[in-house]
Protein backbone atom coordinates (compact mmCIF):
# COMPACT_ATOMS: atom_id res chain seq x y z
CA UNK A 1 0.00 0.00 0.00
CA UNK A 2 0.96 3.78 -0.62
CA UNK A 3 0.24 5.89 2.03
CA UNK A 4 0.47 10.07 1.30
CA UNK A 5 0.28 12.74 3.96
CA UNK A 6 -1.80 15.53 2.95
CA UNK A 7 -1.83 16.97 6.69
CA UNK A 8 -0.06 16.49 9.53
CA UNK A 9 -1.21 19.77 11.64
CA UNK A 10 -3.32 18.91 14.70
CA UNK A 11 -6.27 21.33 16.18
CA UNK A 12 -6.01 24.11 14.07
CA UNK A 13 -4.33 24.63 10.14
CA UNK A 14 -1.21 26.57 10.48
CA UNK A 15 -0.33 28.32 6.95
CA UNK A 16 2.82 30.34 6.26
CA UNK A 17 6.35 30.79 5.65
CA UNK A 18 7.16 28.83 9.57
CA UNK A 19 5.27 25.61 8.61
CA UNK A 20 6.31 24.75 4.86
CA UNK A 21 8.12 21.88 5.50
CA UNK A 22 5.79 20.39 8.17
CA UNK A 23 3.16 22.01 6.44
CA UNK A 24 -0.04 23.68 7.89
CA UNK A 25 -2.82 21.09 6.98
CA UNK A 26 -4.81 19.31 9.83
CA UNK A 27 -5.09 15.59 9.21
CA UNK A 28 -5.81 13.64 6.56
CA UNK A 29 -3.75 10.59 5.17
CA UNK A 30 -4.61 8.68 1.65
CA UNK A 31 -4.04 5.13 1.52
CA UNK A 32 -3.80 3.43 -1.89
CA UNK A 33 -4.32 -0.43 -2.21
CA UNK A 34 -2.55 -2.28 -4.86
CA UNK A 35 -5.86 -3.74 -6.15
CA UNK A 36 -6.71 0.09 -6.24
CA UNK A 37 -9.18 0.51 -3.31
CA UNK A 38 -8.22 4.72 -1.98
CA UNK A 39 -9.25 5.22 1.34
CA UNK A 40 -8.67 8.34 2.87
CA UNK A 41 -7.95 8.89 6.82
CA UNK A 42 -9.62 11.77 8.17
CA UNK A 43 -10.95 14.93 6.34
CA UNK A 44 -8.78 17.63 7.91
CA UNK A 45 -8.15 20.57 5.79
CA UNK A 46 -5.38 18.14 4.06
CA UNK A 47 -8.25 16.53 2.01
CA UNK A 48 -8.73 19.72 0.03
CA UNK A 49 -5.69 18.31 -2.14
CA UNK A 50 -6.38 14.57 -1.64
CA UNK A 51 -9.39 14.93 -3.67
CA UNK A 52 -7.87 16.87 -6.37
CA UNK A 53 -5.06 14.54 -6.78
CA UNK A 54 -8.08 11.44 -7.18
CA UNK A 55 -8.73 13.32 -10.68
CA UNK A 56 -12.46 13.46 -12.41
CA UNK A 57 -12.73 9.64 -13.37
CA UNK A 58 -15.79 8.45 -11.11
CA UNK A 59 -15.18 5.72 -8.47
CA UNK A 60 -15.65 4.80 -4.69
CA UNK A 61 -13.48 6.51 -2.07
CA UNK A 62 -13.79 5.58 1.51
CA UNK A 63 -13.32 8.21 4.37
CA UNK A 64 -12.36 6.54 7.94
CA UNK A 65 -12.97 9.38 10.15
CA UNK A 66 -11.06 9.03 13.70
CA UNK A 67 -13.49 11.29 15.48
CA UNK A 68 -15.75 14.92 15.06
CA UNK A 69 -13.17 17.45 16.00
CA UNK A 70 -13.16 19.94 13.52
CA UNK A 71 -10.08 19.37 12.96
CA UNK A 72 -10.41 16.11 11.39
CA UNK A 73 -13.47 17.09 9.66
CA UNK A 74 -12.88 20.97 8.34
CA UNK A 75 -12.26 20.14 4.60
CA UNK A 76 -15.09 17.19 4.11
CA UNK A 77 -17.32 19.87 2.19
CA UNK A 78 -14.01 20.50 0.17
CA UNK A 79 -13.53 17.07 -0.91
CA UNK A 80 -14.13 17.13 -4.94
CA UNK A 81 -15.64 13.63 -5.10
CA UNK A 82 -18.49 14.49 -2.44
CA UNK A 83 -19.33 17.54 -4.51
CA UNK A 84 -19.19 15.20 -8.27
CA UNK A 85 -21.87 13.11 -9.58
CA UNK A 86 -20.94 9.57 -10.07
CA UNK A 87 -18.97 9.13 -6.73
CA UNK A 88 -19.47 6.53 -4.42
CA UNK A 89 -18.42 8.07 -1.42
CA UNK A 90 -18.31 5.89 2.05
CA UNK A 91 -17.83 7.93 5.29
CA UNK A 92 -17.21 5.51 8.03
CA UNK A 93 -16.75 7.06 11.83
CA UNK A 94 -18.05 7.00 15.43
CA UNK A 95 -21.41 8.01 16.45
CA UNK A 96 -22.27 8.66 20.10
CA UNK A 97 -24.53 7.04 22.62
CA UNK A 98 -27.52 9.54 21.45
CA UNK A 99 -26.94 10.67 17.66
CA UNK A 100 -26.17 8.34 15.12
CA UNK A 101 -23.12 9.94 12.51
CA UNK A 102 -25.21 11.58 9.73
CA UNK A 103 -26.92 13.87 12.84
CA UNK A 104 -23.26 14.98 14.50
CA UNK A 105 -21.97 15.45 11.14
CA UNK A 106 -24.59 17.83 10.20
CA UNK A 107 -24.05 19.93 13.28
CA UNK A 108 -21.42 21.22 10.77
CA UNK A 109 -22.29 20.04 7.20
CA UNK A 110 -25.58 22.56 7.82
CA UNK A 111 -26.09 26.25 7.58
CA UNK A 112 -25.49 28.39 9.17
CA UNK A 113 -21.32 26.63 10.03
CA UNK A 114 -21.79 25.24 6.22
CA UNK A 115 -24.08 26.58 3.16
CA UNK A 116 -24.49 23.13 1.70
CA UNK A 117 -26.82 20.20 3.82
CA UNK A 118 -25.10 16.63 3.33
CA UNK A 119 -28.35 15.64 1.84
CA UNK A 120 -28.15 18.12 -1.03
CA UNK A 121 -24.26 16.39 -1.97
CA UNK A 122 -24.31 15.30 -5.38
CA UNK A 123 -22.17 11.96 -5.11
CA UNK A 124 -23.88 8.98 -4.00
CA UNK A 125 -23.10 8.92 0.09
CA UNK A 126 -22.60 6.10 2.31
CA UNK A 127 -22.17 6.76 5.92
CA UNK A 128 -21.23 3.80 8.24
CA UNK A 129 -20.38 4.13 12.09
CA UNK A 130 -17.69 2.44 13.95
CA UNK A 131 -16.60 0.61 16.15
CA UNK A 132 -18.55 -2.18 14.43
CA UNK A 133 -15.05 -4.94 15.09
CA UNK A 134 -13.24 -5.63 12.14
CA UNK A 135 -14.31 -5.22 8.25
CA UNK A 136 -13.19 -4.84 5.00
CA UNK A 137 -12.73 -2.29 2.40
CA UNK A 138 -11.71 -3.73 -0.86
CA UNK A 139 -8.42 -5.36 -0.37
CA UNK A 140 -8.00 -3.65 3.28
CA UNK A 141 -9.14 -5.55 6.24
CA UNK A 142 -10.03 -2.57 8.69
CA UNK A 143 -9.81 -2.68 12.56
CA UNK A 144 -10.91 0.13 14.49
CA UNK A 145 -11.00 0.82 18.50
CA UNK A 146 -12.16 3.09 20.25
CA UNK A 147 -8.92 4.63 22.04
CA UNK A 148 -7.90 7.61 24.98
CA UNK A 149 -9.40 11.24 23.73
CA UNK A 150 -12.01 13.29 24.65
CA UNK A 151 -15.30 12.41 22.39
CA UNK A 152 -15.65 9.20 21.16
CA UNK A 153 -12.58 8.48 19.23
CA UNK A 154 -11.23 5.45 17.05
CA UNK A 155 -8.22 4.39 15.76
CA UNK A 156 -7.44 2.48 12.71
CA UNK A 157 -5.53 -0.02 11.27
CA UNK A 158 -5.18 -1.40 7.69
CA UNK A 159 -3.91 -4.89 7.13
CA UNK A 160 -3.59 -6.24 3.98
CA UNK A 161 -1.15 -9.63 2.44
CA UNK A 162 1.64 -6.55 2.20
CA UNK A 163 1.42 -5.04 5.70
CA UNK A 164 -0.77 -3.22 8.18
CA UNK A 165 -0.64 0.88 8.98
CA UNK A 166 -2.00 1.87 12.45
CA UNK A 167 -3.21 5.67 12.47
CA UNK A 168 -3.54 7.45 15.58
CA UNK A 169 -3.63 10.83 15.18
CA UNK A 170 -5.08 12.20 18.25
CA UNK A 171 -4.06 9.63 21.15
CA UNK A 172 -3.06 9.66 24.90
CA UNK A 173 -1.74 6.60 25.63
CA UNK A 174 0.17 7.78 28.58
CA UNK A 175 -3.19 8.54 30.30
CA UNK A 176 -4.97 5.40 31.98
CA UNK A 177 -1.81 3.72 32.75
CA UNK A 178 0.28 3.59 35.52
CA UNK A 179 3.80 3.69 34.15
CA UNK A 180 4.32 4.75 30.39
CA UNK A 181 5.42 2.75 28.92
CA UNK A 182 4.39 -0.48 30.08
CA UNK A 183 1.92 -2.38 31.02
CA UNK A 184 0.57 -3.18 26.92
CA UNK A 185 -2.50 -4.54 27.84
CA UNK A 186 -3.80 -1.23 30.22
CA UNK A 187 -2.46 0.94 26.86
CA UNK A 188 -5.06 2.47 25.08
CA UNK A 189 -4.03 1.99 21.40
CA UNK A 190 -1.66 -1.00 21.90
CA UNK A 191 -3.49 -4.05 20.13
CA UNK A 192 -4.03 -1.43 16.95
CA UNK A 193 -0.30 -0.65 17.05
CA UNK A 194 1.28 -4.23 18.13
CA UNK A 195 3.64 -5.29 15.21
CA UNK A 196 2.23 -2.77 12.62
CA UNK A 197 4.97 -1.98 9.43
CA UNK A 198 4.11 1.77 10.11
CA UNK A 199 2.57 3.95 12.39
CA UNK A 200 0.99 7.10 12.30
CA UNK A 201 0.97 8.74 15.88
CA UNK A 202 -0.09 11.71 17.65
CA UNK A 203 2.81 13.65 18.93
CA UNK A 204 1.39 17.43 19.04
CA UNK A 205 3.50 18.39 22.25
CA UNK A 206 7.17 18.61 23.69
CA UNK A 207 7.77 16.75 27.25
CA UNK A 208 7.03 20.02 28.91
CA UNK A 209 3.58 21.12 27.15
CA UNK A 210 2.81 18.00 28.13
CA UNK A 211 3.00 18.06 31.67
CA UNK A 212 0.41 21.10 31.75
CA UNK A 213 -1.97 19.78 29.35
CA UNK A 214 -2.06 15.82 31.09
CA UNK A 215 -5.40 14.47 29.61
CA UNK A 216 -6.16 17.22 26.41
CA UNK A 217 -6.24 13.67 24.41
CA UNK A 218 -2.80 14.13 23.21
CA UNK A 219 1.06 12.95 23.34
CA UNK A 220 4.23 14.53 23.42
CA UNK A 221 6.86 13.60 20.44
CA UNK A 222 8.76 11.22 23.12
CA UNK A 223 5.91 9.62 24.12
CA UNK A 224 4.83 8.89 20.84
CA UNK A 225 8.52 7.32 19.98
CA UNK A 226 7.62 5.41 23.14
CA UNK A 227 4.42 3.74 22.62
CA UNK A 228 5.57 2.88 19.21
CA UNK A 229 8.97 0.84 20.64
CA UNK A 230 6.29 -0.66 23.14
CA UNK A 231 4.11 -1.65 20.42
CA UNK A 232 7.37 -2.98 18.22
CA UNK A 233 6.06 -1.10 15.25
CA UNK A 234 8.58 -1.30 12.32
CA UNK A 235 8.41 2.27 11.69
CA UNK A 236 7.10 5.32 13.48
CA UNK A 237 6.01 8.97 12.08
CA UNK A 238 5.47 11.17 14.79
CA UNK A 239 2.70 13.95 13.38
CA UNK A 240 -0.44 15.96 14.27
CA UNK A 241 1.81 19.03 15.22
CA UNK A 242 0.94 21.46 17.43
CA UNK A 243 -0.40 24.58 15.43
CA UNK A 244 2.12 26.92 17.40
CA UNK A 245 5.13 24.76 16.52
CA UNK A 246 7.20 26.48 13.51
CA UNK A 247 9.33 23.82 11.26
CA UNK A 248 12.42 25.03 13.47
CA UNK A 249 10.99 24.29 16.46
CA UNK A 250 9.75 20.88 15.38
CA UNK A 251 13.04 20.38 14.01
CA UNK A 252 14.52 20.74 17.41
CA UNK A 253 11.74 19.04 19.24
CA UNK A 254 12.21 16.33 17.25
CA UNK A 255 15.90 15.94 17.23
CA UNK A 256 15.36 15.79 21.29
CA UNK A 257 13.05 13.38 21.16
CA UNK A 258 15.34 11.16 18.53
CA UNK A 259 18.22 11.53 21.05
CA UNK A 260 16.16 9.96 24.27
CA UNK A 261 14.37 7.44 21.83
CA UNK A 262 14.59 3.75 22.66
CA UNK A 263 16.67 2.60 19.86
CA UNK A 264 16.40 0.61 17.37
CA UNK A 265 13.23 2.56 16.25
CA UNK A 266 12.73 3.87 13.04
CA UNK A 267 11.59 7.19 12.83
CA UNK A 268 10.20 9.68 10.52
CA UNK A 269 8.97 12.91 11.25
CA UNK A 270 5.32 13.65 9.56
CA UNK A 271 5.59 16.31 6.64
CA UNK A 272 2.92 17.25 4.49
CA UNK A 273 3.46 15.47 1.21
CA UNK A 274 5.51 12.58 2.70
CA UNK A 275 4.85 9.11 0.85
CA UNK A 276 5.46 5.81 2.32
CA UNK A 277 5.28 2.57 0.86
CA UNK A 278 4.28 -0.59 3.20
CA UNK B 1 -1.64 -9.45 23.39
CA UNK B 2 -5.30 -8.35 24.16
CA UNK B 3 -6.15 -4.93 25.46
CA UNK B 4 -8.08 -3.75 27.80
CA UNK B 5 -11.40 -1.60 25.72
CA UNK B 6 -10.96 1.86 26.47
CA UNK B 7 -13.43 2.55 28.89
CA UNK B 8 -12.39 -0.37 31.20
CA UNK B 9 -9.29 1.48 31.04
CA UNK B 10 -10.36 4.56 31.84
CA UNK B 11 -12.81 3.07 34.90
CA UNK B 12 -9.81 1.86 36.52
CA UNK B 13 -7.66 4.64 36.51
CA UNK B 14 -11.28 7.05 37.42
CA UNK B 15 -10.99 4.14 39.97
CA UNK B 16 -7.05 4.48 41.39
CA UNK B 17 -7.66 8.54 41.52
CA UNK B 18 -11.26 8.23 44.06
CA UNK B 19 -10.96 7.84 47.70
CA UNK B 20 -13.74 5.59 47.72
CA UNK B 21 -13.56 1.47 47.41
CA UNK B 22 -14.04 0.04 43.96
CA UNK B 23 -13.77 -3.15 42.18
CA UNK B 24 -13.96 -3.67 38.77
CA UNK B 25 -14.25 -7.16 37.17
CA UNK B 26 -14.70 -7.86 33.47
CA UNK B 27 -17.96 -8.86 31.33
CA UNK B 28 -16.72 -13.03 32.47
CA UNK B 29 -17.07 -11.73 36.11
CA UNK B 30 -13.04 -11.90 36.58
CA UNK B 31 -11.45 -9.62 39.12
CA UNK B 32 -9.07 -7.07 37.24
CA UNK B 33 -8.51 -4.67 39.85
CA UNK B 34 -9.61 -2.71 43.24
CA UNK B 35 -8.09 0.17 44.18
CA UNK B 36 -6.11 1.37 47.52
CA UNK B 37 -9.48 2.26 49.75
CA UNK B 38 -10.90 -0.86 48.88
CA UNK B 39 -7.49 -3.03 49.94
CA UNK B 40 -7.88 -2.03 53.49
CA UNK B 41 -11.88 -3.22 53.31
CA UNK B 42 -10.32 -6.55 51.70
CA UNK B 43 -6.97 -6.89 53.87
CA UNK B 44 -4.96 -7.63 51.20
CA UNK B 45 -3.07 -5.37 48.72
CA UNK B 46 -4.24 -5.92 44.84
CA UNK B 47 -0.52 -6.63 44.37
CA UNK B 48 -0.54 -9.28 46.49
CA UNK B 49 -3.72 -10.84 45.56
CA UNK B 50 -3.81 -10.15 41.56
CA UNK B 51 -6.31 -10.23 38.77
CA UNK B 52 -8.50 -13.87 39.71
CA UNK B 53 -11.80 -15.79 38.38
CA UNK B 54 -14.78 -14.70 39.56
CA UNK B 55 -14.93 -18.17 40.92
CA UNK B 56 -12.30 -17.43 43.58
CA UNK B 57 -13.03 -14.09 44.40
CA UNK B 58 -16.79 -14.61 45.16
CA UNK B 59 -15.92 -17.22 47.51
CA UNK B 60 -12.75 -15.90 48.94
CA UNK B 61 -13.88 -12.86 50.88
CA UNK B 62 -17.12 -15.43 52.33
CA UNK B 63 -19.60 -13.11 51.90
CA UNK B 64 -22.35 -14.05 54.32
CA UNK B 65 -26.21 -12.53 55.03
CA UNK B 66 -27.20 -11.06 58.09
CA UNK B 67 -27.84 -15.17 59.60
CA UNK B 68 -24.86 -15.78 58.78
CA UNK B 69 -25.75 -17.65 55.50
CA UNK B 70 -23.33 -17.89 52.51
CA UNK B 71 -24.06 -15.78 50.28
CA UNK B 72 -23.93 -17.77 46.58
CA UNK B 73 -22.14 -15.70 43.76
CA UNK B 74 -25.64 -14.71 41.95
CA UNK B 75 -26.84 -12.83 45.09
CA UNK B 76 -24.19 -10.18 44.86
CA UNK B 77 -24.97 -7.03 43.48
CA UNK B 78 -21.33 -6.92 40.83
CA UNK B 79 -22.81 -10.55 39.18
CA UNK B 80 -26.39 -9.29 39.67
CA UNK B 81 -24.96 -6.01 37.54
CA UNK B 82 -23.23 -8.47 35.16
CA UNK B 83 -26.17 -10.38 34.54
CA UNK B 84 -28.98 -8.29 34.30
CA UNK B 85 -27.05 -5.30 32.88
CA UNK B 86 -28.72 -3.19 35.25
CA UNK B 87 -27.52 -1.50 38.59
CA UNK B 88 -27.60 -3.51 41.60
CA UNK B 89 -26.77 -2.77 45.35
CA UNK B 90 -27.02 -4.91 49.00
CA UNK B 91 -25.31 -4.87 51.82
CA UNK B 92 -23.75 -7.94 53.46
CA UNK B 93 -20.73 -9.38 55.35
CA UNK B 94 -17.46 -10.42 54.11
CA UNK B 95 -14.26 -11.92 55.88
CA UNK B 96 -11.44 -9.31 54.57
CA UNK B 97 -8.22 -11.66 53.66
CA UNK B 98 -6.87 -10.18 56.96
CA UNK B 99 -9.28 -11.85 58.71
CA UNK B 100 -11.72 -9.08 60.00
CA UNK B 101 -15.36 -9.79 59.01
CA UNK B 102 -16.72 -6.45 57.70
CA UNK B 103 -20.54 -5.30 56.85
CA UNK B 104 -20.22 -3.49 53.79
CA UNK B 105 -22.74 -2.20 51.49
CA UNK B 106 -21.95 -2.88 47.73
CA UNK B 107 -23.73 -0.15 45.03
CA UNK B 108 -22.67 -2.23 41.46
CA UNK B 109 -23.46 -1.17 38.04
CA UNK B 110 -22.51 -2.33 34.85
CA UNK B 111 -19.90 -0.89 32.09
CA UNK B 112 -22.42 -0.60 28.93
CA UNK B 113 -19.94 0.79 26.31
CA UNK B 114 -20.59 2.15 23.05
CA UNK B 115 -23.15 0.20 20.36
CA UNK B 116 -23.94 -1.48 23.69
CA UNK B 117 -21.04 -3.36 24.12
CA UNK B 118 -21.08 -5.05 27.58
CA UNK B 119 -17.52 -4.65 29.34
CA UNK B 120 -18.01 -5.63 32.86
CA UNK B 121 -18.88 -3.95 36.14
CA UNK B 122 -18.05 -1.67 38.57
CA UNK B 123 -18.88 -2.08 42.40
CA UNK B 124 -18.47 0.43 44.80
CA UNK B 125 -18.23 0.01 48.39
CA UNK B 126 -18.54 0.99 52.15
CA UNK B 127 -18.12 -0.31 55.28
CA UNK B 128 -21.08 -0.23 57.51
CA UNK B 129 -21.43 1.92 60.61
CA UNK B 130 -25.16 1.94 61.18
Amino acid sequence: MKVRLWGTRGSLPAPGPDTVRYGGNTSCVQVNGSGGTVVVLDAGTGIRRAGLALGDQPRRVDILLTHLHMDHIQGLGFFAPLRQPGWEVHIWGPGSTTLDLRARLSRYLSPPTFPVLLRELPSELHLHEVPRGDFEIGEFHVSSVLICHPNPTVGYRLSTSEGALTYLPDHEPALGVRRFPAEPEWTSGYALAEGVDLLLHDAQYSNQEYSARVGFGHSSISQALLFAALAGVGRVVPFHHDPSHSDDELDRLMAEALAEAPAPLAVTPGREGEVFEV
Amino acid sequence: MNQQEIEVILARQLSEYLALPIFLVDQAGNLLFYNEPAESLLGRRFAETGPMPVDDWAVIFQPTDEDDRPLAREQLPLVIALQTGRPAHGGFWIRGLDGVMRRIYVMAFPLIGQADRRLGALAIFWEATD
